[in-house]
């Protein structure tokens, strides 16, 4: 009897669910489902013409989202598209919306200022593009304003480089078997430190490649317990600038999440290398690096491209050091614009905030990514 | 394919033979031959047998006359080894064991010279390794004497000579004081085989940069670029210079080209400036009120 009863809570329940959902489904569930828009394509309210543009945004409906758009008078579709997009192939330009969210910061009768978090999800992770949007009435509707953010141009022209590059030739299958092959590079792990954190042990250091020929590098450890027995192996995956010319450093850094560092007892690094072919080209500056303090910590700069080819993605790594010089912590951020000629891109690197109160100096390098790899 | 064939054959003639070794005379055979030299076996008997040679990676299957030596010409036999002769005929069947050992003449080299580049001035950093060889790619047991010798532009020529032990010989040498391509040649009688030793440039020694202001903006650049033994640091090299001043930093790291490596940073007053590359620090510039 009881079981009966509890089938049919179970069932109404579902039901009622099925049709609040239905109903009012929040923005990103409806985005996720494939909405058109009909769930929030309402301009009642500031808040739900913010919603309906960014629905139209998750579907790509580009047209649809940039006539909605009370400032659509101030730039072209194209502008708009290529703001979202990017003008140049970056990380931008494969991202896919995954969510966003819609926060009112202030409403009057005619106007509305409100925050429009767009997190776009792209192989590398996500990023988030934050717009501080206005939104105007205009007559029963409600039209976002959006804050356009043009591109720079690079005119065209011709740079002429005079850049390094190293190529490889190595042993051809019918080479005797004593004869000489190219050596890999050598590398050295300079500096290793475990941390332990709340969602594990985090192993961070730095590698130099103290070799005259470029390195691709990888560092894999692998933590072991009191008796020996391996704990846990993992390697440095993207936390680290795997592209190392002669007498570079990069950080790294690796996670071995649901570990405690009393449970180990040594841990064992294995770096390794390989010879590719590689560019000096393109050298980033990397300006006006801060630490904002903590809370809410942050490291932040600009890269500056000095080359003449554009860069489509940049990924800053920013290692974070105690007065005594001890590593602390590494963090690492991928630009979502590409780096053109000359023209600064900032970055923003969020640094955990009891670790921020430790750091004492910073220093970032940068791994930059264009089509045709490393050559 | 024949020979595959044959193998194949001498093994399982071979293999049946051995069982009925204690029943049968034995086959008179050189207890040892060089490889690839000719020989002949004594037979004894009359009428029609046939002999089989089984040995590692070879066989041979001759129809002989009994009671007339068998020749083996030269080249028939060439691969090092211990060797099982069987010689059927009639209702008998003689077996006898020899081995073929490898000629004393070395005929080739595999030289294994490591690593094919290091800094300079590293002791015992190059080690060569040779395997030596007979005309029929059998390695050589017999105590063979090996030279080895490095040859680095405008130093001595270091040389040593060992005797190879089990076919092996190997030494270690010192990378030289000057960077560039060394010849490592290993020698055994008249036979060399040559490796080149890229020799290059260690850590820079002394390193230092100027500073100059160009409009708006510190253009940096060092002095060329050395190590300590004043061989010019290879182009490509990274150098980071560094510009902090209070409340921020600037950092790039720049490729050495043409010997020297240049970058140019915001002017702050009261800036420190520093360069590096890789661990080693150089000199620190204060940028002065400008």
């Amino acid at each position: 009897m009881g079981g009966r009863l509890l089938a049919v809570f179970l069932c109404l329940a579902t039901v009622g669910l099925v049709v609040i959902g239905t109903l009012w489904p929040v923005p990103a569930a409806a985005a996720y489902a494939g909405g058109n828009g009909a769930f929030t394509g309402s301009s009642s309210t500031p808040e739900e013409a913010v919603n309906s543009f960014a629905n139209d945004l998750s579907h790509l409906a580009w047209q649809k989202a940039y006539s909605t758009l009370n400032n659509k008078g101030e730039f072209t579709e194209q502008d708009f598209v290529r703001d979202i997009t990017g003008s140049y192939p970056s990380l931008r330009t494969y991202a896919t919306l995954d969510n966003f969210q819609v926060r009112p910061l202030h409403a009057s009768d005619n106007e509305a200022q409100v925050e429009l978090r767009l997190r776009w999800s792209t192989v590398v992770g996500t990023f988030l593009d934050t717009r501080a949007l206005q939104v105007v009435k205009s007559g029963d509707r409600w039209a976002p304003v959006w804050p356009i953010v043009k591109e720079p141009h690079v005119p065209p022209e011709v740079i002429p480089v005079t850049y390094l590059r190293w190529d490889v030739i190595y042993r051809g299958p019918a080479d005797d078997w004593g004869a000489q092959d190219v050596e890999a590079p050598h590398v050295r792990i300079v500096d290793m430190h475990p941390v332990e954190r709340a969602a594990g042990v985090v192993v961070l250091g730095e590698l130099l490649n103290e070799d005259v020929v470029p390195a691709y590098v990888s560092v894999k450890a692998t933590l072991l317990g009191k008796n020996g027995s391996a704990i846990a192996t993992g390697d440095s995956f993207d936390k680290i600038s795997h592209l190392l010319l002669p007498k570079q450093v990069t950080p790294f850094l690796i996670t071995f999440p649901n570990v405690s560092l009393s449970q180990v007892d040594s841990i064992h690094m294995d770096p390794t290398s390989s010879l590719v072919a590689a560019s000096a080209d393109p050298v980033i500056e990397i300006q006006n690096q801060k630490l904002s303090p903590a809370p809410d910590a942050y490291f932040t700069g600009n890269l500056v491209n000095q080359s003449g080819q554009n860069v489509s993605i940049a990924h800053v790594l920013g290692t974070f050091y105690d007065q005594s010089g001890q590593l602390v912590w590494v963090a690492d951020q991928y630009t979502d614009r590409a780096l053109l000629p000359q023209t600064p891109v900032a970055f923003s690197i969020p640094v955990p905030e009891d670790l921020a109160r430790k750091v004492s100096t910073e220093r970032a390098v940068v791994a930059t990514y264009s089509p045709g790899g490393f050559q | 394919m024949s020979r595959t064939f044959s193998l194949l054959i001498g093994i399982a003639i071979s293999a049946a033979a051995v069982p009925t070794l204690a029943q049968s005379g034995n086959l008179e055979v050189p207890k040892s031959v060089v490889a690839g030299s000719a020989f002949s076996i004594e037979t004894q008997g009359s009428g029609q047998g046939v002999l089989y040679i089984v040995g590692p990676g070879q066989v041979l299957k001759r129809d002989v006359q009994l009671g007339q030596p068998i020749a083996i010409a030269a080249g028939d036999l060439d691969t090092a080894g211990s060797y099982l002769a069987v010689l059927t005929g009639g209702s008998s069947t003689e077996t006898g064991e020899f081995d073929v050992a490898p000629a004393t003449k070395p005929a080739s080299l595999s030289f294994l010279a490591k690593p094919s580049r290091l800094p300079v001035g590293l002791q015992n950093g190059i080690s060569g390794a040779v395997y030596v060889f007979d005309a029929f790619q059998n390695l050589i047991t017999a105590p063979t004497p090996v030279s080895f010798q490095l040859s680095i532009p405008s130093e001595s020529v270091q040389s040593r000579t060992v005797e190879s032990h089990l076919g092996a010989a190997w030494t270690e040498m010192n990378s030289g004081a000057k960077d560039g391509n060394a010849r490592f040649v290993a020698q055994a009688g008249s036979i060399s085989a040559t490796r080149v030793i890229q020799q290059v440039p260690g850590d820079p020694c002394g390193l230092k940069m100027n500073a100059k202001k160009v409009g708006g903006e510190i253009d940096l650049e060092t002095d060329p670029l050395r190590d300590c033994g004043g061989n010019a640091v290879t182009d490509g090299t990274i150098v980071t210079f560094t510009e902090s001043w209070k409340g921020g930093q600037t950092t790039v790291d720049v490729p050495v080209k043409h010997g020297i490596a240049e970058a140019a940073v915001p002017a702050y007053s009261g800036a420190r400036i520093s360069v590096a590359t890789g661990v080693v620090m150089g000199n620190e510039i204060r940028w002065g009120s400008q």
